[in-house]
């Protein structure tokens, strides 16, 4: 029996899904242990413990609240010092962060603290005796690499979208603690914040990702690639970094390898030809559709269903189609 | 103002990779190195800081073998007044034993800003420049695509899955740079020429305890071989009836 820690990550008063997928792969490491305790590490504003329950569901025996007024925003300085407080009370046998924005800033930081070693963007892991045997995709995506971990606490930071939440019901006790250092201390301080897209469903939280490249020729011509996304529901608009470098959307769209790494359950290409370091970003999805006018595209290599052929007829029949099954049309 | 820039040598991604025999390590077989990404991005940053705010020296630094000099020559080339080469016999993937090892360089040599690309983009692991800062007590703000520097104080921007966020900070601190906010420099040929004068120190690497090692290297799963199911908008029932039935995503 082991302890794990998760680290349940929150903007603006918020869990993040990554949060369950962090305590749905500590409660897989505690089960595989012989059953021991999850403790989900909750940092924020006063009112985020309200919304904990929800990690109950995905299998925290424990909350470990931290709630303090100047916390509305990320502390980087207060986060890793109470994360590193927390782990240093020993008895911890891994901490699981996402590998988001937050957590890659994070992470490194407590395990620095710790004098500990980290295992980054992991997408696998397994626990063996004194290792821990961690999967991460590097060199773009083109190259697996198996890495072992020792020491304890092990670190782990986890590919968003690559754990799937899992709901094991646990009836979580909730223990409250102060941040380990004064927020007004803090030298890093986030001055503000702009969210991207209004309410719009994020790229890495959506199953469903509807994506445009140059072949769609415009900046107003991604409206047949949201209104796609809009019939479908669930879906996020993504862009290639060309889209991007273009201004055609914002450099918080773009999918690829210098942009965000995506695994949606589906992923729809529309005018992407599929360079090498867009298919990083995205060839981990279940299903990718493709849709592209030049058959010789690359993007149809790596397509579950491609349809050769004119975007901007191929598109606006898409999503009539899903709308007549949906009963919206 | 002194600002150092932490560049790591890596292998162009562009290039097609094979394991070798060890199944730990790659084929060098045809492999092309080169400065990363990012790391190009954080020089330009540091050359900018100090053509804009000067005087200053912005010194350049890579851990590894004798093969990082190159990599480091171009950095001098570019315009950085000085290098160091913290020398090893190969780079460990665990990014705290690198950062220890920079954080022994770097610890009093009285930098205003120490910056690193936002990952290597062979290991893609983004550790070292935070952990780095960590080991020197330094303020950091990581994955940077804005940067404004005033009378000591920094302002920052970090970019968010679907947010960004401004973060301001005293310095002497740690930055590490994404892209967007400056594009690297070629290095013109009377840069090369002054660069084969300019020092570059090597010094060995104080590694110490690696606690995070290669076990294998695999190549990833290949998708099954792709499908074109149709032309043109006639295939769009085809395509809906795959999703709902064969797919089961829709």
């Amino acid at each position: 029996m082991a302890t794990m820690l998760a680290f349940a990550e929150s903007r603006s008063g918020e869990f993040r899904k990554v949060a369950y997928e962090a305590v749905t792969a500590a409660r897989k490491a505690a089960d595989a242990s012989g059953g021991g305790a999850v403790h989900a590490l909750l940092v924020g504003a006063p009112g985020l413990a309200a919304r904990a329950g929800e990690l109950g569901r995905y299998g925290a025996d424990v909350l470990i609240v931290v709630e303090h007024a100047a916390l509305e925003r990320y502390s980087p300085e207060v986060y890793a010092a109470t994360a590193a407080e927390r782990l240093r009370l020993g008895g911890y046998r891994a901490a699981f962060f996402a590998a988001s924005a937050q957590g890659r800033d994070l992470a490194p930081r407590v395990a620095a603290k710790l004098g500990t070693s980290l295992a980054s963007d992991v997408t696998e892991f397994e626990i063996q005796g004194d290792a821990v045997l961690a999967r991460h995709p590097a060199y773009t995506g083109k190259i697996i690499v198996t890495l072992r971990l020792t020491g304890a606490p092990a670190l782990l930071s986890l590919r968003p979208g690559a754990v799937t939440p899992v709901e094991s019901q646990r009836i979580a006790r909730v223990e409250t603690a102060a941040p380990a250092i004064d927020p007004a201390a803090a030298r890093v301080v986030v001055t503000g914040l702009s969210q991207g897209g209004g309410a719009k469903l994020d790229i890495g939280d959506a199953p469903v990702i509807v994506s445009g490249g140059r072949g769609l020729r415009a900046a107003e011509n991604f409206k047949l690639v949201e209104d796609l996304a809009a019939a479908i529901g669930n879906a996020a608009v993504g862009a290639t970094r060309a889209v991007t470098d273009d201004g055609w959307r914002p450099p918080t769209d773009q999918i690829g390898q210098t942009g965000r790494l995506v695994s949606p359950d589906l992923y729809i290409a529309i005018g992407i030809s599929g360079a090498i370091q867009h298919l990083a970003g995205m060839r981990t999805a279940k299903t990718i559709v493709a849709i592209n006018k030049d058959r010789d595209a690359p993007i149809f290599k790596v397509a579950d269903y491609g349809i050769v052929g004119d975007l901007f007829e191929i598109v606006p029949r898409l999503t009539e189609e899903i709308r007549k099954a949906r009963g919206q049309g | 103002m002194k600002i150092a820039v932490c560049l790591k040598r890596v292998p162009d991604m562009e290039m097609r990779f094979s394991i070798a025999a060890d199944r730990k390590s790659l084929d060098q077989g045809g492999l092309k190195y080169e400065m990363g990404d990012f790391d190009g991005y954080a020089l330009e940053v540091g050359l900018q800081l100090v053509e804009k705010q000067g005087p200053g020296e912005v010194v350049v630094l890579s851990l590894g073998p004798d093969s990082v000099q190159e990599m480091l020559r171009k950095g001098l080339a570019m315009g950085a007044t000085r290098a160091v080469q913290l020398k090893a016999d190969e780079v460990p993937f665990d990014g705290m034993a690198i950062a220890r090892a920079l954080a022994a360089e770097l610890k009093d040599g009285g930098y205003d800003l120490i910056l690193f690309g936002r990952m290597a983009t062979d290991t893609a692991s983004g550790t070292v420049g935070p952990m780095t800062a960590e080991l020197l007590d330094l303020p950091c703000v990581t994955s940077i695509s804005h940067l404004d520097i005033a009378s000591g104080r920094g302002t920052a921007r970090r970019d968010l899955e679907g947010a960004a966020e401004t973060v301001e900070f005293p310095l002497p601190a740690v930055l590490t740079i994404d892209e967007g906010i400056a594009r690297a420099r070629l290095a013109s040929l009377k840069g090369i020429m002054a660069a084969k004068k300019k020092p570059l120190d090597v010094r060995p690497a104080q590694i110490g305890e690696v606690r995070l090692t290669v076990e294998l290297l695999a190549l990833p799963a290949e998708r099954p071989a792709g499908r074109i199911i149709g032309e043109g908008a006639d295939a769009v029932p085809e395509l809906l009836r795959l999703l709902q039935t064969e797919a089961k995503v829709l």
